[in-house]
């Protein structure tokens, strides 16, 4: 066409020019665009390969097995079994209300539970498995098994979950149940550990030992598509299984002990005395320990609740009780520390003494009559402590008593246990505010008034008596590094070169030992005097002594008062069996056996038992016995114990 | 002088038809479409299965119709320029009566071997339509208002038509070609100016047209962590992709990202992103080079051939092709809004491979005509 011939060369020249224009546009958007794939495939490919991998690889947590617990002779305290559950997997589902429907059906669940558990869904991503019911009988299971064709999203899962296989070890181990919220706050550890039906020790050791029992988390990493569907599983770590412990405890005495509290409230504690292991450990009543691994159902819950024997309370060391006259060991041992009074003062006892116009009665009504300290601790005259402890003055005896692991925690970080109080001047001035009364002071020199203490501390109390007066630190779990034994090997020592002459002092600190005393005959005296109380005629616990040599043992009764005795109710001579039984006085008794050479201490406490000789020394001669026989069992049981582990 | 020369070029034999094209461009398609091959076969999770197929099965015939197109006479494509636009605009308007609708939008007209497309079609249709006009016109009346007329209608038409459908990346796509050969052909930039502003002023009352999507595509775009699980999904997932592959890629069938699903419309749209992942930089590196020999190619030929017609067509349809590059590595980059504009060759989908062939084939016959004037 000739028409455009005549600007043909001028239109090409145009077009020529525009599209140098445009090419040129072209060669920066290509360079940007290269720029932009350096930047993001190699200056930022770490970052978006780290990105990718979190979209590819989704991580299903697994709950570790807690460690297991086990008396001293490998008896299994707190242990693990099979638990039939059954989980669901919310995205997995179809329907997931139809779901619930059919399972009410097929394993009774409530409404309620089914509420819950939809609540729980409705917040978690919807592949984190829920836990419908963690523990299943074989015949429910069996049954979801035969439905499981219609009920997709469902996963019947054999677990392991605690089993106690004996209550009477339930306060000392303790329990496990699901973790709480406050459980997430408080502990440290459990962060990381954030697994659907993991669970926490709540009290006694399982709480004590959580962090090292409960295990390593372990986890199923999958590779996921986009819809969070399970592609193939990438890598498993199956956790580790926390760290199994032995405990100090013998689990025939324990459940003997436990045997003979029985329907009683109480406490027993038997430890031995030189390296501080405790043999027994029982508080009364006990309770189902099992019942709160799955969840305890409100019925049981409330039964502890309401029990006023109070099942729940771990009374060897959180049960507070005045010593009562078991203190009158001390009390004298302090005297003579002191220098306050020979063992050869003699007080005369009518039965009350008066002072400051406030009468102080001796229990024996009729008085005991003239007494020296041996007798008075033998007989367990209250006037001849009231004037020990009117000369000794309460300072000086609260020094004493705190000496001998009165008034302080015989464990470490042992959740339940209480400290006790251990009175002074100063102690009631800070905690209560008020000047210090001479009376008090006399309620003091029997066990009674603020003295408030554990029956583990009385057992630890009679323990440092025993050993000759030597500190010694209670354990209840075994460590094989350290058998502890530090006073059998200093003792054994003195035995074995007895014309050795280094000073005692050097031997002490070679042997890492601290003396309670200043001159080991009175520890010696006091000693004797209890063993002069369980065995010799007019002794307090002389009906509950043992005949054989071989278990011949020294204790002291003591009778603590919930409730002071009016006038006139001691006029009438009331008896402590016609008493309510919340008003009755605690029955006390410590001991430590065999006499010669004495290897256990033990501590008896029974709540509104009455008097210490009647109902506390009974139990506790039983109990020594049992220990004794044991000994030669435990003995050799110790060693080998720690090649075992 | 012309007309010797006319008569020679008349008479060529087949032979010097074959030995004339363009071998260069050919093998680029060539081996751009045996990697799309192996695109496909990846998006289909390392199985032959049915997109791998059909996507071979149009390849072959598109390229086969290619090189048919390749050797019809430029004069035909010239003459029947005007027809071709009237026939793909009325399937547009075909599709607003007869279209099949695919997750709300209707884009569709199911002819039985294919749902064509036609907005695809109107790509290389107006491009047509403005090369010949202004193929016709002298100089001195492009910019006159009474030649202005006809383009700003021609191209007006169908971007309309494909905005209801609504395509918003398909709409800009065209009027984007229909832009570029009017101003290579001369129209001054103050028209387009105006125009613009016309449409600025007018975009308020668009934008009320636009479906909620997109509207959440546009301003996504500007911040794709608004909505991270919605629809800035897509960007941020095909950055990983991208980004993840590194240097060299993750290697054949090994991009998680795609293989897990978490790349959206990894066939079409995003199959850059998958090669991407898989290859690294290097192999993008490669797919952009092969674009750049295309482009390059066209508009070669732009530069040998003769007629107006002929270098119009070639530079607009190489500016258009590079656009459709430019966006699409563009979008899955993350440096334009997604508005969903298929990459030539590699994506899946007949009618944008049709359209792209034929372009391509009509490219290639101005070369084997270079010297043909037309009339």
């Amino acid at each position: 066409m000739i028409s455009g011939s005549g600007s043909g060369l001028s239109k090409t020249k145009l077009i020529g020019r525009r599209m140098f224009v445009l090419n040129f546009a072209k060669a920066i958007v290509f360079t940007g665009i290269v720029g932009r794939l350096i930047s993001l495939q190699i200056n930022e490919s770490k970052k978006y390969k780290t990105l990718s991998d979190k979209n590819r690889f989704r991580e299903w947590r697994i709950a570790p097995q807690r460690g297991i617990i086990k008396d001293y002779f490998n008896n299994e305290i707190a242990s693990n079994e099979k638990v039939y559950q059954i989980h669901i997997t919310p995205e997995n589902t179809i329907d997931i209300d139809r779901l619930f429907f059919r399972l009410k059906n097929i394993l009774n669940l409530t409404d309620r539970k089914i509420y819950a558990l939809k609540r729980v869904i409705s917040k978690q991503k919807p592949w984190e498995p829920i836990i419908v019911s963690d523990n299943l009988t074989w015949s429910e299971f069996s049954r979801v098994n035969l439905f499981l064709h219609e009920l997709q999203g469902v996963e019947p899962i054999v677990s392991v979950a605690r089993v106690y296989p004996h209550t009477s070890t339930s306060h000392i181990v303790g329990y496990v149940s699901k973790a709480s919220t406050k459980d997430l706050q408080n502990k440290e550890y459990l962060r990381e550990m954030a697994v659907a039906g993991i669970s926490v020790g709540k009290t006694g050791l399982e709480n004590k030992l959580d962090e090292k029992i409960i295990g390593k988390v372990g986890f199923q990493r999958y590779e996921v598509n986009a819809y969070g569907k399970r592609i193939k599983q990438i890598k498993i770590d199956k956790g580790q299984s926390g760290k199994n412990f032995t405990t100090t405890i013998d689990l025939e005495v324990q459940k003997f002990s436990a045997e003979l509290l029985k329907e009683k409230a109480g406490s027993i504690c038997v430890m031995d005395i030189y390296n501080g292991d405790i043999v027994s450990m029982v508080s009364s009543p006990d309770y189902d320990p099992n019942a709160f691994v799955h969840g305890i159902n409100k019925k049981y819950w409330d039964t502890l609740l309401k029990n006023e024997k109070k099942p729940l309370n771990n009374k060897a060391v959180s049960g507070l009780y005045p010593p009562g006259s078991t203190i009158k060991s001390i009390v004298a041992l302090s005297a003579l520390e002191n220098d306050v009074a020979s063992p050869e003062l003699q007080v005369r006892c009518t039965g009350v003494i008066e002072f400051y116009g406030e009468k102080f009665h001796c229990w024996e009504k009729k008085g005991h009559g003239f007494m020296n300290m041996r007798s008075a601790i033998k007989r367990s005259c209250d006037v001849y402590f009231y004037e020990i402890a009117r000369k000794l003055g309460v300072d000086r005896l609260s020094k004493t008593a705190k000496k001998f692991g009165l008034g302080e925690k015989v464990f470490d970080n042992f959740l339940e246990e209480r400290s006790g109080v251990v009175p002074s001047t100063k102690w009631k001035k800070k905690f209560i505010g008020q000047n210090w009364y001479l009376g008090e002071t006399l309620h003091s020199g029997i066990g009674q008034g603020y003295f408030l203490s554990t029956p583990m501390q009385l057992c630890l109390m009679s323990a440092q008596i025993a050993n000759g007066g030597y500190k010694i630190k209670p354990r209840i779990i075994f460590d094989k590094d350290d058998k502890n034994n530090n006073l059998k090997d200093y003792i054994e020592y003195k035995n074995n070169n007895p014309d050795k002459t280094i000073s005692t002092d050097i031997l002490l600190s070679n042997f890492k030992l601290k003396t309670l005393f200043r001159n080991q005959e009175n520890i010696n005296f006091v000693k004797d005097a209890m063993f002069a109380s369980t065995n010799e005629p007019g002794g307090t616990s002389y009906r509950s002594r043992l005949k054989d040599k071989k278990f011949i043992f020294a204790g002291k009764t003591g009778s603590s008062q919930v409730k002071r005795f009016t006038e006139a109710q001691r006029e009438a001579e009331i008896k402590q069996s016609e008493l309510d039984y919340k008003d009755r006085d605690h029955a006390l008794y410590i001991a430590f056996a065999p006499y010669e050479n004495p290897k256990y201490s033990i501590s008896v406490v029974i709540e509104h038992g009455g008097s210490g000789s009647s109902s506390a020394a009974p139990i506790a001669k039983k109990v020594i016995k049992k220990v004794l026989e044991r000994h030669e069992i435990r003995m050799a049981q110790s060693n080998n114990i720690g090649e075992e582990i | 002088m012309y007309t010797s020369r006319s008569a020679f070029q008349s008479s060529l034999t087949f032979r010097d038809k074959i030995v004339s094209l363009d071998y260069t461009l050919i093998f680029s398609i060539l081996f751009l479409g045996i990697i799309s091959m192996f695109a496909m076969y990846s998006t289909d999770g390392g199985q032959f299965n049915y997109h791998t197929k059909s996507h071979i099965l149009r390849f072959g015939i598109f390229f086969i119709l290619f090189l048919v197109v390749s050797l019809f006479q430029i004069k035909f494509w010239y003459s029947t320029s005007t027809l071709l636009y009237l026939i793909f605009l009325l399937l547009l308007i075909g599709v607003k009566y007869f279209g099949i609708s695919s997750s709300g939008s209707k884009r569709w007209i199911n002819f039985y071997f294919l749902n064509l497309q036609p907005s695809e079609l109107m790509k290389i249709g107006l491009i047509l339509f403005l090369a010949k006009y202004y193929h016709r016109i002298a100089i001195y009346d492009v910019n006159r208002i009474k030649y202005l007329f006809l383009p700003i209608v021609a191209l007006i038409a169908p971007v309309l038509l494909v905005i209801i459908q609504p395509d918003l990346g398909t709409s800009l796509l065209i009027a984007a070609g229909g832009v570029i050969v009017a101003w290579l052909a001369g129209v001054k930039i103050k028209f387009f100016a105006y125009l613009s502003i016309i449409f600025i002023s007018l975009a308020p009352i668009a934008i009320s047209f636009l479906k909620p999507y997109q509207k959440s595509r546009i301003l996504t775009f500007f911040n794709p962590d608004r909505d991270p699980l919605g629809a800035g999904y897509q960007i941020i997932q095909s950055k990983i992709a991208i980004g993840s592959g590194g240097l060299f890629g993750k290697g054949f069938l090994n991009g998680s990202q795609s293989y897990l699903d978490f790349l959206p419309e990894k066939h079409t749209d995003f199959i850059f992103t998958l090669f991407s992942e898989e290859f690294g930089f290097v192999g993008s590196l490669l797919i952009l080079l092969i674009y750049c020999l295309i482009i390059y190619r066209i508009i070669a030929i732009g530069n040998v051939t003769r007629s107006h017609f002929g270098k119009l067509y070639c530079y607009g349809f190489a500016t258009s092709f590079f656009i459709y590059v430019a966006v699409n590595m563009g979008m899955v980059l993350g440096l334009l809004p997604i508005v969903g504009a298929p990459l030539p060759i590699l994506s899946y989908g007949g009618s944008s491979m049709l359209s792209i062939m034929l372009g391509l084939g009509i490219a290639m016959s101005c070369k084997v005509y270079k010297d043909v004037p037309v009339t």
